[in-house]
Parts: C-alpha cells; structure tokens; sequence
C-alpha cells in the first residue's frame, strides 16, 4: 500500500540525511520525499511517499517520531486529504509535432515555460496520476527531459498541521 | 563572564556532575585536555585504545546509573570509538562521547585525521551534533546528557572542532532543557494500565518477561519483585534483564531463549499471558517468531515506542518508563483486591515445577576430569556469594555466566548484549571497579574474547584496579566452534587458535598477577587467592574442556519448544 507521510522537522544540516539514513539502514522504500521550510523558519515540512504494508508504515512512523530533531508525523493517507505534484517536461517539437504539443498541453491545462524551435518545455500540477497521464501522452512525441518534485500534501477541512503551541 | 570552549566543556561537565571520564587525547583535543589538566573537578582515565572508553564508560554507566563520558580525538580516535557507541546503542547504555574534530574551516577538506564522525556515527548512537559555534557549545553539551540519560537511554556524540575549543564566548549554562522534538514519555496510559491489571487478573498461566528496561530503570528492578510477588506470576529475564529478580528467588525461571533454561522457554511457549517488561523480542529470545507464545495475549511495557509491535504483536502496550509503569500497575492491582484465579495459577506452577524437575543446567564435574567452564562458574559463584560485578565477553563463557552465575541484584552482570561485541569485558571491567571500588569486579572471558582488548591491563595496572579476569581456556573460538559441529558436520573452519601467548606471562608483563590452572584440585586455591587481592589485576588463564558446548540451545530458526537439551 501506498502512504503519504507529511513530517515536521526541525530545520537543521543533517536531518534528511537522518530521514534518508533511517530508511535506507532499516530496507524501507522511499518513493518519493520533498522537503522546504515553513512560515516558522525553525521548522521544516517533509512529505514523504513509501510502500509497505500495515506493520511497516507502523514501523516507519515510530521510527520517524525515534529520530531527535522530528517534530511530528502523520500519515495523511489514512485522512481525506490532497496532493500535488509538478513536472517540467521538455518535448520535441518540431514542424509537425508543435500543434500537436500544445494541444496536449491544453487538454491537461500544463503552461508552456520555454520555448525553442525544436522544443516546449511545460510545466503541469497535479496529482500524480494526472502527471503520469501527462507523461504517458507526450512520450510518442519525444520526451527530452523529465523533472518531477514527488508530492507535497496535507489533510483536508479547517484543522492545520502545525508544532503545538503555535 | 567569557570562556574559552574548552573551558565552557570542562564547566559543563562539572555541573553535570560528572565524576569520571575515559578519554585518549590526540591534536584535535588538545585544548581540551590542557583544561582537563588546569580542574579538579572529575577525574580522567587514560584507556589504551578509544573502543576501551566507550565500553568502560558503558560499564561505569551501567554499574553506577549515572552516565558514562568518554572522549576521544579527530579522525582514528573516533573512528576507533565507533564499536563502543554502536555497543552502547544496542544496549541502550545512557553515554556521552566527546570528539574532536579539525578546525572548521578545515572541514570537508581532508584534512590530517579527519573523519566524517557524525556522518560515521550517526547510526550507531541515538542522536549526534556538530558544534558549528562556541556559542552553541553549553546547549548541546546540556542535550546531549538530556537525550542519553531520559527516554530510552543510549550514547550520543558531540563533535567539536578545534578552533571552537579556543574561541570565547559569554558562557550561559541552560538551567533547564525544553526541546519541542523530544519528549519522552514517562507515565503509562491510565486506561491502557486498567486493562492491564484485568488482563493480570484474569490470566492462567501468566508469565512476566523482563529485560534490559527493569535494569536500568529507577525502581524497575524492585518493582518487578513486588509485581511478581504481587501476582505470585513467574518471571523470566533476557540476557540484559538478569539481576532484575533475585536469582534464588522462587518466581524466577531463569533466562529464556536460545540458551535459556528449559522452564523458562516452555513456560513462555506455553503460557496464555505474556508480560513483558523493558525487553524487545530479540530474535535470541524469540526464535522461530510464528511459533513463539503462540497461544498468549501480550502485554508489551516499553519506553520506546517502537520497540512494541516490532517483532511480536502486543494486544496491549504502554509506553513508559519501566519502574513508573510498574507502579501504577500495581497500585492498580492492590486497589482492585481481587486476585488471580488461586487454582489455575496453583496448577501452572505445578507444571513449571515439572519442567524444573528436567534440571536442564546439570552439569557434573568429574573428580579426575577436565575442569568443566561450568563448574569455574559455579565455584566463581560461591566465593563471592552471588555479590560480584561480573562483566563478560562474547561467546559459550557469556551463556554459561548467565547460566551458572545467579544474581541477587540488578547492575551487577555486564554483557554485550545487543552488538555481542568480543572486547568488551576488560574495559568494560574498568569503568564497573571505579563505580563501584568496593566490590569484587570478575571478568569472565575467554581465550578468543579476551585478545580483543588486552592492552586494558595497562590501564588495570596504573590504576590499581584488582580486576579478577577468568579466562576459560579452550583454545577455540568455542561458540563458532558449537555451531560448526553441530550445524557445519564439525568443520573446524578458523575456529581453532593453533597460537596463544601465556596468559599469566602476559598478565605479569603488563604488572599484574598471572595463575594457570590446568587440574581441578588448582581452582579453589587460586579463585580464593584472586578473591583475596586488593590491589592488583590478577588474571586466572584456566585450561577448561575444550570441546564442551553450551546447552539448552535453541537451534537457530527453531521454536523455543524444539530446544536441544544436554546429552544425558
């Protein structure tokens, strides 16, 4: 099963490398991990995307809430929540393609960044199926290079995902 | 006023009350050590290898309870410290290391012992720092003490960079530490502690399993006695737990697992109501892990939360510190004044005293035979009436100390129990004499475990330490050598040392005492004079069975119930 883990961190050198250590030296999966400061500049978001069955997302959050300089956890799949996903997509366009391009830009609502006369470059948000169909659709035209930042997410409704006492 | 940081380090100790350290000195610390000379405060070792200061001051930590402190240099000195922390980490040994490191402008630049040590230890302690400014010097220190000592204890480093050690800054010593990441929980889940008195309660067979935690936990070691009292339940002890009950006392099974005892095992295997208490579900305790208890409920009472549900599902945790738990637990008992079903527990114990009826530690010492490791133990035992620190390496002679060496208190047996780290008796040894001068301080080891950190004996030596070290001599590396026979059809593969020095030369050399004992009717004389000795370290190189194995033995990947017991 998939999850979706959003952590807060404190913002200090070494606390990926702690995240990443943990899962590498215990054999879990990481699919995918973004991480940038809040508002409080002390602390740091993390969302992070791993496989495993129930026992191991167990796991993985004790081990999480273990590591000193992490504030909190939660895993958001279990919650109806969001998440979003951007992609810079450079693809060849060349005479007979430009249209097509841009009409496939338009149907996934992606903006154009750049532009040369062999290429686009597009940028698109979403979920991440929505940017694997993306993906999916340009690869027959020529996909040049890819960029993904992996998901960032949070729960849906009023509550707020924050460090207590804040 | 502003200090130097190496002068801030020294006033951090001393208002953490430090008393000891175990250190090597080296160019990255040298600042350091010129403050340790200027102060009287606490008082330095010098060790002969920096692994030796770390697992003394894991032996100092776990005799005394207070926390060990160890420091060491740049690059190799850390490097050299890395097995000790990593022991530590897996014992849950509350340590601090202090290393140095190359100015900062250095870093990152190779330069002359330089080492990536918080990148290196990181795995192999609870937490780490860098310290990047003087400024930031007394805060971490007060962390780092904070981090090993609360929670589950562990070791945590604090690499300080040289020219951090000259800079001055105003020194402000944080009286308290507040840190909104880490806030250990210390008291049980009200709710969580009522259904664990019901569940207690209406158990049958109940069995109380305790570890590392009962130990090193205020009032753990006590309270489990009461609690077992309590319930008149019988308790078993992992290899980290014993001394957590009194080893005469009649609810105690003996150590469970891969050498536990027969009782122990199948009272787990069989029992309809696990409790364990401060212990983790190691696989040397579980064995075969779908077979194991299969038919208990368990109650898991851990500090760390991710020690439970790990290895084995608990239909109950509490998350908390072992002796407050237990507390509550048993307040909680006695307000109920119900009390377990008196027959069915009546006709569980009648069962256990079946299974101790097997006498599965029997072990006949034959009058013109070779001396038995066994029986050096029991001997061991009754000279010192069950009282002494006894520290041990790895391998047969740590099964057989934990097998044939009762305990009648907590902190007195130290072993490397998680990391399993050969070396760690002798210096281990050294940090558990000075915590506690006025006991009787026994090494027992073995020809293999005891080469591993030899050169302690000149520190035994310089600070007149009458540390007993036993060596059962085998000339194997007697556990590798077990498993060969019995699971690699007795190939001997490097497990036989075709070349030993004389141990009791060596000891000599090194100032001490040294006695070889080869006939039986040679061991009291010199276990009473070793036992007699004030002064110096006396090492006994005792010429034991070569071939004996250590039994019960849960063969690896079997059920705790599928133990191979000794050849009648």
């Amino acid at each position: 099963m998939r999850h979706t883990i959003t952590v807060l961190v404190e913002n200090e050198s070494g606390v990926l490398t702690r995240v990443a250590g943990l899962f590498s030296a215990r054999g879990y999966n990481i699919e995918s991990l973004s991480v940038a400061p809040t508002l409080d500049e002390t602390v740091s978001r993390m969302t992070l995307v791993t496989r495993g069955d129930e026992h191991i997302i167990e796991q993985i959050n004790k081990q999480l809430n273990k590591l000193i300089p992490i504030i909190k956890t939660e895993d958001i799949s279990r919650t109806s929540h969001m998440e979003r996903e951007l992609v810079l997509v450079k693809v060849q366009a060349k005479d007979e393609t430009r249209a097509e391009v841009l009409r496939m830009a338009d149907v996934f609502r992606a903006k154009v960044v750049d532009v040369s006369d062999s290429s686009y470059t597009l940028e698109l948000t979403g979920k991440c199926g929505k940017i694997d169909a993306f993906l999916r659709m340009l690869t027959p035209i020529g996909i040049v290079e890819m960029t993904r930042t992996g998901p960032v997410g949070m729960r849906r409704g009023c509550k707020g995902f924050a460090v207590e006492g804040k | 006023m502003k200090l130097t940081g190496a002068q801030i380090f020294v006033e951090c100790l001393r208002r953490e009350g430090v008393e000891l350290i175990f250190g090597y000195p080296g160019g990255a610390v040298l600042t350091i050590y010129d403050e340790i000379f200027k102060q009287n405060h606490f008082r330095h070792v010098l060790v002969r290898h920096e692994q030796a200061a770390l697992h003394a001051a894991n032996g100092y930590a776990r005799v005394s309870g207070k926390c060990g402190v160890a420091i060491v240099t740049s690059g190799p000195g850390a490097t050299n410290a890395v097995t000790g922390l990593a022991d530590s980490y897996a014992d849950s040994v509350p340590t601090v290391c202090f290393s140095g490191q190359v100015p900062t402008t250095m870093i990152g630049n190779d330069a002359f012992q330089e080492a990536d040590t918080v990148g290196i230890t990181r795995s192999a302690t609870k937490h780490n720092f860098l310290v990047k400014r003087v400024e930031d010097l007394a805060k971490t220190i007060r962390q780092a003490f904070h981090i090993a000592t609360t929670g589950r204890p562990g070791p945590v480093l604090v690499d300080i960079p040289k020219d951090i050690t000259n800079e001055r800054c105003l020194f402000d010593y944080p009286e308290t530490v507040e840190m909104r990441s880490y806030k250990p929980v210390t008291h049980g889940h009200p709710g969580q502690v009522r259904r664990a008195a019901k569940m207690l309660l209406e158990a049958k067979r109940p069995v109380i399993y305790s570890g590392g935690g009962a130990v090193s936990s205020e009032h753990g070691a006590s309270r489990l006695l009461e609690l077992a009292t309590l319930l008149n339940a019988p308790v078993t002890n992992t290899l980290m737990g014993l001394g957590a009950i009194p080893g005469d006392d009649p609810h105690f099974l003996g150590m469970l697992g891969m050498h536990g005892t027969f009782e122990a095992n199948m009272a787990v295997s069989n029992c309809d109501l696990l409790v364990a208490v401060g212990a983790r579900f190691d696989d040397r305790v579980t064995g075969r892990l779908d077979r194991f208890a299969t038919g208990a409920k368990v109650i898991h009472i851990d500090v760390d939360p991710s020690s439970i549900s790990k290895n084995v599902h608990a239909h109950l945790p509490i998350v908390g510190d072992v002796g407050i738990v237990l507390k509550q637990l048993i307040d909680e008992l006695v307000r109920r004044e119900r009390k377990a079903d008196p027959d069915a527990l009546a006709a569980w114990w009648a069962t256990i005293h079946e299974w101790q009826q097997r006498d599965c530690l029997r072990c006949d010492q034959e009058r013109g035979g070779k001396i038995k490791p066994q029986e050096v133990i029991r001997r061991l035992h009754a000279a010192t009436n069950g009282e002494a620190v006894v520290v041990t390496d790895v391998g047969q002679h740590q099964m057989w100390a934990a097998q044939y060496y009762p305990f009648r208190r907590p902190r007195r047996f130290l072993t490397s129990g998680g990391l399993g780290t050969m070396g760690y008796g002798l210096p281990a040894a050294l940090g558990a004499q000075m915590a506690a001068p006025d006991s009787r301080t026994i090494v027992i080891t073995g020809d293999g475990s005891f080469q591993m950190c030899t050169q302690e004996l000149a520190t035994a030596f310089q600070y007149q330490l009458p540390i007993t070290v036993v060596i059962l001599n085998n000339g194997y590396l007697g556990m590798v050598r077990q498993w060969q026979e019995m699971f690699y059809q007795q190939r001997y593969s490097h497990s036989y040392f075709d070349s030993l020095p004389d141990f009791a030369k060596l000891a000599e050399a090194y100032g001490g005492i040294g006695i070889k004992v080869e006939q039986l009717d040679q061991l009291d004389d010199a276990i009473n004079r070793a036992m007699a000795e004030r002064e110096r370290f006396m090492v006994l190189d005792i010429t034991v069975a070569g071939e004996e194995n250590v039994y019960p033995m849960v063969p690896a990947g079997a059920a705790l119930d599928e133990m191979v017991l000794a050849p009648e």
